[in-house]
């Protein structure tokens, strides 16, 4: 291990928490609907947008109108995506030809990129045409990530106001997201990462001879545009089939370092965000420092693993599935951030690593993508946790729980925990269906413990709404494409739905006063036990399936054992 | 239903903002102010489009320096990796015939160390680049299959550290050789 290893993580997170207040400052601005920097030139087609659509945006909607609107909006998407990909063959900026994309795999790819998931079943270069890329698939990433943040405002709003129903509108939530925050960012990370050699083009691909006169076909594509926001938005969905390791996606350590800010930024800074409309810069801070915390000690953990000998293979520096001008210090990184927020683009393949690297990177998914997360479903996530935590601490010292001056009652925690649990379930239930039937079975690429590796992590990635894999898993048949497409719906709605009840409960709730029993959220004594309850949850319920997994395959591998 | 035209009218007009004008606005861009690396870094040689300065290609003559091991045989359709794990006996029984084949080729001694990128594939099955070691552990075979002399020998040296990439900014990533770059220079010799 060299010093520099060290460094680069070190730089990247402190720029992470420099950016953080920035970022989430003009955030604030944006949603709450004052002047910012970007009015000039974006506040008349916002107005215009609204007014084409039919939206009145002084109308505020209750959870319920909020909720029915995402859903609508959500299937809408769906369903254009899906028919983009099935009619594909018939549509312009096909140079290759490919044919129409088979129904189960356009279920599965339309659900993962709506869900902002961004599994890929399939292989961006040989399946999908540059239409089904640009008008399909970027532009959902645009939509997923500005609905995450959408439910995270709504919630906020309904732990901020008193006694009232109103949520905000989700359509101006949503038009100020896309606007505001991700073109103009996707636009400066696009331009960024041609820099550095990302490719941006609608040429067909080039047959040419090599050096030695053998022939290589090389693809081409509109790839940065949709690299940027793939990245920005956490959706993580690769133009190319080994996505960030593609050196079209990923020349230089430079556009890595891009990536990786990308993969973090609005997460990072919707904390700072969640901070300001609650009233108190601190409650946003602990958030982050928490998430922070479970962060650095995923990264430590691969770190330690990643650079440690192994017997098994002879090796103490292993760049299979690693791209050498990363080195190992930055696929580790990559992995480590790419798994605590649900972006699931990779620089390295995680099949590849070692087994406690490759646990790290499961275990974030299973905790439920709340350690920055996705964007927008990661704070909305974390605030589930806080309840909970809120509400034990609540039962310890015999008060009613309240968080920020709203009582924390039955129906809240009735639903915080149907959103915790029905992630696991639906995980482990999955996970143990495709371990003992031909169907699931049948995929894998590996043996011994790293196989059912292969599984958990399928599903931990499906429910998570992560879409990395362990890459050895043949993921493109029937039973995977239809299994993890419904694992992925219950991921993303199951959890948005009860968030949604949540907010429209909190918002119709009084404000009690400040007293001085009152169990206050902005100090280390929450942070400590919040990352308490988080583990406590994660680990009692996911570490009998990690120690069939990795677990054992790190314990076997130190014992110098091949499958 | 006014639910539903909303959401139909909303939804085409972020598709037509996001998925045409955008990519649109980047492909211009592109164009303008990067036009050759939003066309695929693209290289000649001999008045020829050799490849991409960023795929990988397969080099298997004694006369050229070799990449990386690529799991897709330098095919980019698709790209892709082994996706072997840490305790796997293919991956063990690949990278060891890899190593022999390495130490054959290259003349070297039995328990010489060879670099862990030789030996182990890319993530993206078109790593273009190798280590300095790499690159170093190859000239002399090279040097032999070209009948270089000292001289020679001497200006390929040069070259080697001549095409080394070292940290971006002096800290980002690892120092690296790109393997199509320098074996274009090496016809050049």
């Amino acid at each position: 291990m060299k010093i520099n290893d060290l460094i680069q993580p070190f730089v990247f997170l402190l720029l992470v928490g420099a950016v953080t207040p920035l970022l989430g400052g003009y955030m604030f601005k944006v949603f709450s609907g004052k002047k910012n920097i970007l009015t000039p030139i974006f506040g008349k087609l916002e107005n215009l947008i609204l007014r084409v659509s039919g939206v009145n945006p002084a109308e505020e909607m209750n959870w319920k109108k909020y909720l029915w609107s995402l859903l609508a909006f959500n299937f809408a998407g769906f369903l254009l995506l899906f028919i983009l990909q099935v009619v594909q063959k018939w549509l312009p900026l096909n140079p290759q030809g490919f044919g129409n994309v088979p129904f189960d795999l356009a279920f599965n790819t339309a659900i993962s990129f709506v869900t902002n998931t961004n599994w890929q079943a399939y292989a961006g270069e040989t399946t999908m045409s540059y239409s089904v890329q640009m008008l399909g698939l970027a532009v959902q990433n645009f939509l997923s990530a500005a609905t995450g943040i959408a439910v995270v405002l709504a919630l906020t709003r309904g732990i901020v106001t008193k006694l009232t129903d109103n949520l905000g509108n989700f359509w101006t939530d949503l038009t100020r997201s896309v606007l505001y925050v991700l073109i103009p960012g996707s636009v400066i990370v696009s331009i960024l990462l041609m820099s550095q050699g990302v490719i941006q083009n609608f040429s067909s691909y080039a047959d040419i001879k090599t050096l030695e006169g053998v022939s290589q076909v090389i693809p081409f594509g509109p790839a940065a545009s949709q690299i940027a926001i793939k990245m920005l938005g956490t959706n993580g969905g690769g133009f190319f089939n080994t996505n960030s390791a593609h050196p079209f996606e990923n020349p230089t350590p430079f556009s890595n370092f891009i990536e990786m800010l990308c993969i973090l930024l609005i997460p990072a800074a919707l904390t700072y965000t969640y901070g300001k409309m609650t009233g108190s810069k601190k409650e946003g801070w602990i958030i982050f420092g928490v998430m922070m915390f479970l962060l650095a000690a995923g990264l430590i953990t691969s770190m330690y693993s990643e650079f440690s000998y192994n017997p098994a293979l002879n090796t103490a520096y292993n760049l299979e599935g690693k791209e050498l001008r990363f080195g190992i210090s930055n696929s580790v990184l990559f992995s480590t951030i790419t798994t605590d927020v649900s972006c699931g683009a990779v620089n390295a393949m995680h099949s590849s690593l070692t087994p406690l690297a490759g646990m790290v990177t499961m275990l974030n998914i299973m905790l439920g993508e709340i350690i920055f997360g996705g964007v927008g479903a990661g704070l909305y996530g974390m605030l589930i946790f806080v309840l909970l935590t809120v509400f034990i601490a609540g039962l310890m010292v015999g008060r009613t729980p309240e968080y920020l001056g709203k009582k924390i009652e039955s129906l809240e925690i009735k639903m915080a925990i149907i959103a915790v649990l029905i992630q696991s379930a639906f995980i482990l239930c999955l996970t143990a269906y495709a371990s003992v039937t031909e169907s699931g079975l049948s995929s894998l690429g590996n043996t011994g413990p790293h196989g059912f590796s292969e599984i958990l992590y399928t599903f931990s990635s499906a429910v998570g709404n992560n879409g990395s894999a362990f890459a050895g898993l043949n993921a493109n048949t029937v039973f995977y494409n239809i299994a993890t497409g419904i694992a992925m719906i219950i991921g993303r709605f199951g959890v948005i739905i009860p968030v949604m009840v949540i907010a429209g409960s909190l918002a119709g709730k009084n404000k009690s006063p400040v007293t001085s029993g009152t169990f206050t959220t902005d100090n280390y004594v929450f942070a400590v036990l919040l990352i308490g309850v988080i583990l406590i949850v994660g680990a009692l319920t996911f570490f009998p399936a990690l120690s069939l997994g990795p677990i054992v395959e790190h314990l076997l591998m130190k014992g110098g054992v091949l499958f | 239903m006014k639910t539903i035209i909303t959401t139909i009218k909303v939804l085409l007009i972020m598709t037509v903002l996001t998925g045409i004008i955008y990519p649109l606005i980047i492909f211009g861009a592109g164009s303008v102010f990067f036009p050759s690396k939003a066309n695929g870094s693209l290289i000649e040689a001999n008045g020829n489009t050799a490849g991409s300065e960023l795929i990988a290609q397969k080099f298997e003559s004694e006369k050229y320096f070799q990449p990386r091991p690529s799991a897709v045989d330098f095919q980019p359709l698709p790209s892709g990796a082994s996706n072997l794990g840490p305790t796997s006996g293919k991956l063990k029984a690949i990278s060891d015939s890899l190593r022999l084949a390495y130490i054959l080729k290259n003349n070297l001694s039995e328990d010489a160390k060879v670099p862990s990128d030789a030996v182990y594939s890319s993530g993206s099955g078109l790593d273009p680049h190798i280590s300095y070691e790499n690159a170093v552990l190859q000239s002399e075979r090279i040097s032999k299959a070209r009948n270089f002399n000292e001289e020679k020998k001497q200006q390929l040296r040069k070259l080697i550290d001549r095409t080394l990439e070292n940290p971006q900014f002096g800290f980002l990533g690892e120092p690296r050789i790109n393997v199509l770059n320098l074996n274009i220079e090496l016809d050049k010799l």
